[in-house]
């Protein structure tokens, strides 16, 4: 039986799509090189990853011309506000600003990859988030809310994925409402209130106290996330099925693989990516609300487009995804250091995902793949 | 595959203790028992009489200080014998409030209570209900047209700004060249604009301030906690930050603590019950915030308790309720915060 949710994606865009699915192993989204400064710690620290393949010079076009958007942006920032822009507190507050939202696009990039699309991650963080700060959950200390958030996390992409996987839904559909349910699961929880974390051995990894070597442990866990992340796509059987199943899912399917399972495991991934986050966010913020997470979804999606990954399935990458991020967050940085209001910078972010998108079209029309 | 087969194993094992574990740990009881009682000066004419019902409708309650207002509304409701409040599922979607607004008039409560998501939005179904005979008591968010309401009873968004304003002055009226930056609330709404220029025009009233940073949250923690650490950063040194939310203001002070930084004093927005707790401790930058009370609800209750027994306010000269009543904007201090505890709102 053929899974049903496999046609509607397939319609126009298919033939880009289906050109592609060799390609992406080779790919082996190559080493960053020497990034810029506030590419290192997250974005490649841990990847001088083994591989003959991996240490030669193949550039990644697209990851390149984000490199180059992230450099003009570091040029900017420098030469606006250098004081305050090239410092290292600043360095580590673009890092671990950008963590949370980060470690959501890592799973949202294996969704997006595999041609299906995850629109509830933002009300996962929240529905998460509030009930791992639970008076109940607080009770249980550390392991009490780093449990609850990852479980909840777990819990709701175990129904998106059944939902998908097995229910037949459209994916579209299957996690708006889920992203529904799951808001109005966290309102009701905390009753519109802010549940505060008393908790102190999870806010004291908020504060300067735990940096490890100067580094934060939510940008620890960020480096960990896309690692792993990395290597799952790129190195495992799960990830090269993940590519498949979004390149083609019929072909996978007669290539002995259970779309369906798969399916089913990259929703249970991205719904554990928003627990993790949701646990970041708990000790960044040192509470829960209903309201976290608001319009993460967007932000996943568009960081996982800028970074290369194909929104019909069929190709990902993680370095990408994680640029795409630290594009974002630094934007973000720059214009609130220079004291741009919200409406500028709301207007330069939508310009700025549009040029990022046009360069990148253009570098790939003239550079190889 | 065996190294599937492992996985599922895994997956699996996982889904069930996340569902044993969840219904374990669901629950905010103990925090729900002791909400906010309604203070105390309560009105005259706590003597019931005739019974009658009203209506109330409220946007979604998914902030902190729009739940206290519903919270207030019911209690004070309950307080009275003969007053039965009919209360609709809050909505931000203004066709939504619209219809449950409708479903009141229809209902033929004898008074209105109407929190608009939008006050514009809603002044015509605000007027439908005048016209149909039910008095409306307009709450905060003011209709466009008189004739949409009976009386109104709402904070004072620009007031809050003069009073924070006029606070912070006052604390660096002594100090040079000193610097003051401004976390606000959401810029697409109105009283984010009016909580700034009443700051603003409050500073003006001290020449030696001058306002050098202003970011907009969005009035949520997270928000808050990402604005004031890029504004830390930014300012690497000034002399106090008025912050227009305290909901956000967890967030900024997560943010601030993080930072290591007390070289300043912050002035909260609203007055939620962990502002005031932190002013009272005094462990803080956060020194003082200013009311926005929800307590309204409970006035805009009493209102349409007078209205719809047609009795007066005692202690005015006047044998109606006044058209219009607008909330003071005090500031809570060390001072005088045992005297506000009390309507702090979670």
């Amino acid at each position: 039986m053929k899974p049903p949710a496999s046609e509607e994606r397939r319609g126009g865009p298919g033939s880009a799509a289906s050109s592609e699915p060799a390609a992406p192993p080779a790919e082996s989204v190559s080493t960053a090189p020497a990034a810029p400064a506030a590419a290192g710690p997250s974005g490649t620290s841990g990847r001088p990853s083994g591989g003959p393949r991996a240490l030669g010079l193949r550039l990644d076009v697209r990851n390149l011309s984000l490199l180059g958007v992230l450099a003009a942006l570091i040029v900017v920032g420098g030469i606006t506000k250098p004081d305050q822009f090239l410092d290292t507190n600043n360095l580590q507050l673009v890092l671990t600003q950008a963590s949370v939202i980060g470690v959501v696009t890592v799973g949202m990039t294996f969704v997006i990859t595999s041609g299906g699309i995850d629109l509830s991650v933002g009300a996962i963080v929240a529905l998460s988030s509030v009930w791992a700060t639970t008076l109940a959950t607080q009770e249980f200390g550390f392991a009490g809310i780093l449990f609850t958030a990852v479980l909840v996390g777990l819990g709701c992409g175990l129904v998106n994925g059944t939902l998908i996987a097995y229910g037949g839904m459209v994916p579209f559909i299957a996690t708006l409402a889920m992203l529904a349910s799951a808001r109005g699961l966290a309102l009701m929880i905390t009753d519109g209130k802010t549940q505060i974390v008393e908790v102190q051995s999870v806010l004291d990894l908020g504060v300067p106290d735990s940096y490890v070597l100067g580094i934060p442990p939510l940008v620890l866990v960020f480096a960990a996330v896309t690692v792993i992340g990395w290597l799952i796509l790129n190195r495992t059987t799960f990830g090269r099925r993940t590519v498949a199943v979004g390149g083609n899912p019929e072909a996978a399917r007669l290539a002995g693989i259970d779309v369906r399972r798969q399916r089913l495991y990259l929703y249970l991934f991205s719904g554990l990516c928003c627990g993790i986050a949701a646990f970041l966010l708990i000790i960044l913020a040192g509470s829960g609300q209903n309201t976290n997470g608001n319009l993460y979804e967007l932000d996943a999606i568009a960081a996982a487009i800028i970074g290369g990954t194909l929104l019909s399935g069929g190709r990902g990458t993680i370095v990408g995804s994680v640029l795409g991020v630290l594009v974002f967050t630094t934007i973000t940085n720059i214009f609130a250091l220079n004291n741009l209001q919200s409406d500028v910078q709301q207007i330069a972010k939508g310009a700025i995902i549009v040029a990022a998108v046009l360069v990148q079209r253009r570098t790939l029309r003239n550079g190889e793949v | 595959m065996p190294e599937t087969s492992r996985r599922r194993l895994l997956f699996g094992t996982a889904a069930l203790s996340a569902g044993a574990f969840l219904t374990a740990c669901t629950s905010n009881e103990p925090a729900a028992a002791e909400t906010s009682a309604n203070n105390e000066p309560a009105t005259d004419g706590d003597k019931p009489g005739k019974a009658i019902t009203i209506g109330f409708a409220g946007p979604q309650a998914d902030h902190g200080w729009l739940n206290a207002i519903n919270e207030q509304a019911k209690a004070r409701a309950k307080k009275y014998s003969e007053v039965t409040l009919d209360i609709t599922e809050g909505s931000n979607d203004i066709a939504a409030q619209i219809g449950q607004v409708e479903t009141l008039i229809n209902k033929k409560v004898d008074v209105l209570v109407i929190l608009p998501a939008d006050g514009k939005a809603l002044t015509q179904v605000g007027l439908k209900a005048m016209r149909a005979g039910i008095p409306v008591i307009n709450l905060d968010r003011i209709f466009s047209n008189p004739q949409a309401y009976r009386a109104y009873i709402g904070g004072d968004n620009y007031g809050m700004g003069v009073s924070a304003g006029n606070y912070i002055g006052q604390r660096l009226k002594d100090k040079k060249d000193a610097k003051v930056i401004e976390l606000a609330g959401i810029d697409g709404l109105e009283l984010t604009q009016q909580r700034t220029k009443g700051f603003d025009d409050a500073l003006k009233n001290y020449p030696n301030i001058k306002k050098v940073a202003r970011q907009a949250a969005d009035f949520t923690v997270e928000s808050g906690q990402a604005k004031m650490a890029q504004l830390l950063q930014a300012q690497s040194s000034f002399d106090a930050l008025w912050n227009h939310d305290d909901d956000q203001g967890v967030g900024a002070l997560r943010a601030i603590q993080q930072a290591g930084r007390d070289d300043f004093l912050m002035v909260g927005g609203a007055g939620a019950k962990s502002a005031m707790d932190a002013i009272k401790a005094d462990n803080s930058v956060l020194k003082a915030t200013v009311l926005y009370p929800p307590t309204m609800a409970a006035s805009a209750i009493d209102l349409a308790r007078f209205l719809g027994q047609t009795k007066g306010v005692s202690g005015l000269a006047e044998l109606e309720i006044p058209a219009s009543v607008t909330l003071y904007s005090a500031v809570v201090d060390k001072d005088n915060v045992d005297q506000y505890l009390p309507t702090g709102f979670r």
